[in-house]
């Protein structure tokens, strides 16, 4: 009992000079924040887009959208039930996927548009093929004892998923089995985003803290701390360098990875609105951050200013997404509509 | 207004002021995964920041959104047939 409680004193006293360690070691390298280093940057000066599309189709709260790599299709999932595949350059619905499960919060695009993938508060993913005359569904992912809240393809035989259970999972398709558990999360994970060269990956969750996972060796690399509740939303920057989050703080943050640090923080005094959702346009200057005040606030995101708004939705922007091609802007609402912005 | 399905999982308390009782095991992990974390070596921040700022100006010809679109190029917008009045 005694050697017990000396080895766990003895662990304690470890962890506090590893923690302390850490923070020294990060205000070492913190000689500036980058809104200071972008000063001689010129600035955007108001970047104003227009709606060119709203979307009609579903019939109730949308919860996730994802774009496919052809930067023209696109899936949506409502909690109606349903999935819907869209030719956003015409506006037309091409498929429609019924679920077995409407309490949807993830929907999938994969890189080879064949196939799309879903989950919620059934736990389980669920992976349809969308190329068959009508959609079939190809695999049942059940393996997390809580909710999906994300998930993203690698290819059309890996997924990696993210969970209320607080784990994020990479799972082989053709087998249907988990090839790795990432453990490390003390709260829901509640978004994932892969690393521009797919060997990483980043992790939001509840317990307000983002992590960086090798994904291949199935351990986290790097945990980045700052935000004071939920982080909801999380985004590579293009370059693969530095991430950006999105919190129930109402507030978004960028980290760099190599600084291991916080180097920006998006606020501002008249929002007070949680960040639902985030994504950056392809040079990484614009961050289109969803909030739950129905809006989506356009922010500098190296001089940490905000330069525009897409003002439209009636209720909560649940989702937001740029295509691969950077040709616009998607958000999606607890409205039932998708808009897109260019 | 959160979404009422959050925080229904356990939460464990692991933060270095309680410790809980009876999971050696579990302080363990943590102090690995600490000693991980620790060992990275880290840039200066004006450095991270120059390089952020240099790959946003390297790219910002390839960003539309930035650059603008022109209207006879944007996939977006509506094409509907003009009435002259």
């Amino acid at each position: 009992m005694a050697a017990e409680k000396a080895e766990m004193d003895a662990l304690k006293k470890e962890c506090d000079g590893l923690r302390a360690q850490i923070e020294a070691a990060r205000k070492a390298v913190n000689d500036t924040t980058m809104t200071a280093a972008a000063n001689g940057v010129a600035p955007l000066g108001r970047v104003q887009l227009k709606l060119r599309k709203s979307l009609k189709g579903h019939l109730a709260k949308i919860y996730a959208m994802h774009w496919s790599e052809d930067s023209r299709q696109m899936v949506s999932a409502s909690q109606d039930g349903k999935l819907l595949v869209w030719d956003t350059f015409t506006g037309n619905k091409l498929v429609a996927v019924p679920l077995k499960s409407a309490w949807v919060m993830s929907v999938a695009f994969a890189p080879s548009a064949n196939l799309v993938a879903s989950g919620g508060l059934d736990n389980i993913c669920t992976v349809y093929n969308i190329k068959a005359a009508s959609p079939k569904t190809l695999r049942e992912l059940d393996a997390h004892t809580g909710y999906l809240s994300c998930c993203r393809f690698l290819s059309d035989s890996e997924i990696l998923t993210a969970s209320g259970d607080t784990t994020c999972v990479l799972w082989d398709l053709e087998t249907g089995k988990q090839k790795m558990v990432y453990t490390n999360h003390i709260g829901d994970c509640m978004s994932l985003a892969l690393s521009p060269d797919m060997n990483m990956f980043i992790s939001g969750a509840c317990d307000s803290l983002a992590k960086l996972w090798d994904l291949r060796e199935g351990t986290c690399k790097q945990t980045f701390s700052g935000h004071t509740s939920d982080i909801n939303a999380i985004s590579f920057f293009p370059s693969g360098n530095a991430i950006v989050t999105g919190s129930d703080d109402c507030s978004c943050k960028m980290y760099d990875l190599r600084s291991d640090q916080e180097v920006t923080d998006y606020t501002d005094a008249t929002l007070n609105a949680g960040v639902t959702s985030l994504a950056l346009s392809n040079s990484g200057r614009l961050i289109f951050a969803g909030y739950d005040d129905f809006n989506c606030h356009i922010w500098d995101s190296l001089k940490g200013e905000k330069v525009g708004v897409l003002s439209g939705h009636d209720n909560r922007v649940s989702c937001t997404g740029v295509p691969a091609d950077g040709m616009g802007v998607c958000t999606g609402s607890w409205d039932s509509f998708l808009k897109l912005w260019n | 207004m959160l979404p009422w399905f959050k925080h229904s999982c356990l939460k464990v308390e692991m933060s270095s002021k309680t410790l809980s009782t009876g999971s050696i095991a579990q302080a363990r992990r943590t102090v690995q995964q600490l000693r991980r974390e620790a060992r990275i070596k880290r840039i200066k921040v004006s450095k991270a920041s120059s390089d952020l700022m240099r790959y946003c100006g390297e790219h910002a010809k390839n960003d539309p959104l930035l650059m603008g679109i022109p209207t006879s190029e944007n996939p977006f917008k509506d094409k509907k047939p003009c009435t002259v009045l």
